[in-house]
């Protein structure tokens, strides 16, 4: 157990978030700018409120369409006066930015921090079909301590990874093809009464088996749908929120535990990290798995979302396959609606943040055609092989 | 195949150029005997500073794997395997690699399988054949 959980002290009281397109016509900054503001106004506060600002993977200082915009561009572009600001590729995935921003706010380094993720992957593979190439990822000889033992096998994308680690959970426990392709199926419902949807038509089993296999066993169904797109919130100190417009949400509690080494190939490989996250996030606090109304949770590719509802404990290590079977358990009227805005599969790879605004709409009952009935504690997860972390949220 | 190649540096240059004497080199603990992947300057198990490498047989096994059937590039030939394998000397110790010379219909988790040179300027690929 923790001693201090400082993270109950932080709540999440605006979100917003620009168009989802397949390319847009607006710049990465205007996206960004779109999100950031609706989120400052969502939470009843100005630009002369924010004192902070987060961002998860930053500015890589090479205009890539993977993270276009970071904190220092949004600082200057808002003319916000800050007293903190962060971020990085380094960090527990793609919720690390709110994972710092709450940080700063219980350190007492802010008070209402913008969190903020922008991509403009459509436009990217637009310009260029390799632009997110893992061998792109250095110039000439691969000299990067991570890429090198990857690169050289002609691994230029992420799925050859997570194909491992699904053909390996496929040995363990005997999940199969028609179990996983749930994960896609549930998304493609969910995302038909989402507007902002990507892809809304519907998709049948027969769909899936259709589409092409990129890397056994995962098909294109199994990838998420690149887009253009930026997605923004604001975290506050919990007891400036009381005065806020939204019924604050808390963090319960965060999981960003990895104990295994930092590896695509070293972590465990039916698993990832998601079994030290869910402990540490557990060890946080009272809440059980069975208190979660809705979970959101990664599906870069659907294996991903599978290891994370065991590593989350929503059920047993190797089970995962059997608890989506037919999918009513994960479908909105069932007893844990998963990635209900069509998650990235079928919603867009809003990449990370977006599970967490889809879990604030919902927890405040915002969420349209896809509303649940009435969900006060919501689970948001991002990442995979060892990147990965987590954040329990409730509203009270 | 085309292949990106990897920049060599003190602690890597054992495991990919160690096929120019046709032997796989693995980071090895002096201190407590422990073999290691990725190499690095110190141990992991006792972060004792007295490490180098050692050939081991070249032997291993499948631990997963997967068929690329996407071409990534024009360049590249697909079908290929991407696998990631356990070496025979230690569990644990593990690499990703590529499996060739075998049908990709044939590759199965636990295959046994051994170590094959692909020579590109100074670096040679460890690749994995079946072996059995
Ligand atoms: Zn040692």
């Amino acid at each position: 157990m923790f001693d201090r959980v400082f993270e109950k002290d932080v709540a999440i009281t605006g979100i917003g978030q620009s168009e989802v397109a397949r390319p847009s016509s607006k710049s990465a900054m205007r996206l960004t700018v779109e999100a950031c503001m609706e989120a400052i106004g969502d939470a009843g506060l100005t630009r002369d409120d924010i004192d902070g600002v987060a961002c998860w993977p930053g500015d890589n200082n090479n205009g890539d369409s993977f993270s276009p915009v970071g904190t220092a561009a949004i600082k200057s572009a808002l003319g916000l006066k800050l007293n903190w600001y962060g971020a990085g590729y380094e960090g527990p995935g793609p919720l690390a930015g709110v994972i710092q921003g709450a940080m700063a706010i219980a350190t007492g380094l802010a008070r209402h921090v913008l969190v903020f993720r922008t991509i403009t992957e459509a436009t990217g593979r637009a310009r260029s079909r390799t632009a997110n190439a893992l061998t792109n990822k250095s110039a000439g000889r691969d000299g990067t301590y991570y890429w090198q033992w990857y690169t050289p096998f002609n691994v230029l994308s992420a799925i050859n990874l997570a194909a491992m680690y699904a053909q390996r959970h496929f040995h363990d426990y005997g999940t199969t093809a028609e179990q996983l392709a749930q994960i896609a199926l549930t998304c493609r419902r969910h995302a038909a009464l989402n507007p902002k949807a990507v892809y809304r038509a519907p998709m049948t089993m027969d769909d899936y088996f259709a589409s092409r296999l990129v890397s056994t066993p995962l098909r294109v169904f199994d990838c998420d749908v690149h887009c253009d797109a930026s997605t923004a919130l604001v975290l506050s100190r919990r007891d400036a929120a009381k005065d806020q417009p939204n019924p604050p949400i808390r963090i319960d509690a965060i999981g960003s535990a990895i104990h295994s080494p930092h590896a695509w190939d070293q972590v465990d490989l039916s698993a990832m990290i998601t079994q030290e996250v869910g402990r540490m996030m557990w060890n946080r606090t009272d809440l059980t798995p069975a208190d979660v109304d809705t979970a959101q949770l990664y599906d870069g590719f659907s294996i991903l979302t599978l290891m994370w509802l065991e590593g989350l404990g929503f059920c047993p290590r190797g089970e995962g396959g059997r608890f989506i079977e037919n999918g009513t358990c994960i479908g909105l009227d069932g007893d844990l609606p998963l990635n209900t805005n069509g998650g990235q599969l079928s919603g867009g790879r809003t990449h990370g943040l977006g599970y967490v605004h889809e879990a604030c709409a919902q927890l405040w009952g915002r969420a349209g055609g896809r509303q649940l009935a009435d969900p006060r504690v919501a689970v948001a997860a991002a990442g995979g092989g060892p990147l990965g972390g987590s954040l329990l949220l409730v509203r009270d | 195949m085309p292949r990106k190649l990897p920049l060599l540096n003190p602690e890597n240059t054992a495991f990919w150029t160690g096929g120019a004497d046709g032997e796989l080199r693995i980071a090895h603990c002096d201190a407590c005997g422990t073999l290691f992947h990725p190499p690095t300057p110190v141990c992991p198990a006792c972060a004792s500073l007295d490490v180098g490498h050692k050939p081991v047989s070249g032997r291993a096994r499948v631990v997963t794997f997967t068929v690329n059937h996407q071409a990534w590039t024009p360049e590249l030939a697909e079908p290929y395997v991407i696998a990631i394998v356990e070496i025979v000397e230690q569990a644990g110790v593990r690499f990703l690699t590529n499996i060739v010379g075998c049908p990709v219909d044939r590759v199965r988790i636990g295959m046994p399988v051994r170590v094959t040179f692909e020579p590109i300027d100074d670096v040679w690929i460890p690749l994995f054949v079946a072996d059995e």
